[in-house]
């Protein structure tokens, strides 16, 4: 993996990552050390971390799950959003669609859902959310606020 | 993914020592603490303090373990950092879980 790019002084990072579980963990850790995101407010840093994280992990879930690729990770600061961009050349998403992210009813204690949560909290916290395949590129795309907790 | 569990009186106390339950750990989590609550143990408290960051599938291993915990025993949690907290709360598995701002007053005294 190489580390984070920061482009123009402290208003971009850019990350290639391999698309594996490990990988997405060891990522995250070296984004969220670089100037850009230990310059967002603790609120601000939490959400992009949650987002982030379950996009990367869903990529790895599900457009790799039978061969394996790399992970391009492109972050921007704007005023107060970020601004973020991650493609990958696995699998499409189901009929080219991002899932609609709705809970699972919760009825404790026997019929918990132990997954299903990702999509919700990316569409939750997340503004402008596009999917589109291109030329065998999944490119996902929204922006975050930076300033507020965005719940 | 290290935890530490401690017996106090009728409370099992396990901490976690990393700082994030993540997809990466998930199974790893999931799996220490089915052996650590093998033993009797009518309540758990899982102390994450030291857990900065949980993702969807760190949440996922919470809820299965206490799930596995059975009908008759607790899971319950303590000392949530904030992203965790938020976590919790946009997933409503707040309304789901004991969740104490500390330790139990009598655990704490316990010790």
């Amino acid at each position: 993996m190489q580390a984070p790019v920061p482009t123009p002084p402290s208003h971009a990072a850019k990350l290639t990552i391999p698309g594996d579980q490990m990988a997405v963990r060891n990522g995250l850790r070296a984004l969220f050390d670089t100037i850009l995101l230990r310059s967002l407010p603790e609120d601000g840093r939490g959400t992009a971390e949650i987002v982030l994280a379950e996009a990367l992990n869903n990529i790895v879930e599900h457009a790799y799950s039978s061969h394996d690729g790399e992970i391009e990770i492109t972050l921007q600061l704007r005023q107060n959003e970020l601004v973020c961009k991650i493609s990958d050349t696995g699998l499409p998403m189901p009929d080219e669609k991002l899932p609609a992210g709705i809970l699972a009813p919760l009825e404790p204690p026997t019929d918990l859902p132990e997954g299903g949560f990702g999509w919700h909290l990316i569409r939750t916290l997340s503004k402008d959310l596009d999917y589109r395949r291109e030329n065998g590129r999944n490119l996902l795309s929204f922006r975050l606020d930076t300033q507020q907790c965005g719940d | 993914m290290e935890l530490v569990a401690e017996q106090r009186g009728e409370i099992l106390v396990v901490r976690a020592m990393d700082d994030r339950i993540d997809a990466a750990g998930a199974i790893q989590f999931k799996d220490r603490m089915r052996e650590l609550t093998l033993a009797a143990c009518p309540r758990v408290v899982l102390d994450m303090s030291r857990v900065a960051f949980l993702d969807s599938s760190g949440l996922g291993a919470v809820v299965a373990v206490m799930k596995a915990l059975g009908p008759d025993r607790k899971l319950e949690l303590s000392n949530l950092t904030t992203t965790v907290q938020k976590v919790f709360r946009l997933t409503r598995m707040d309304t789901v879980f004991t969740i104490h701002d500390h330790l139990p007053e009598d655990v704490r005294q316990a010790s």
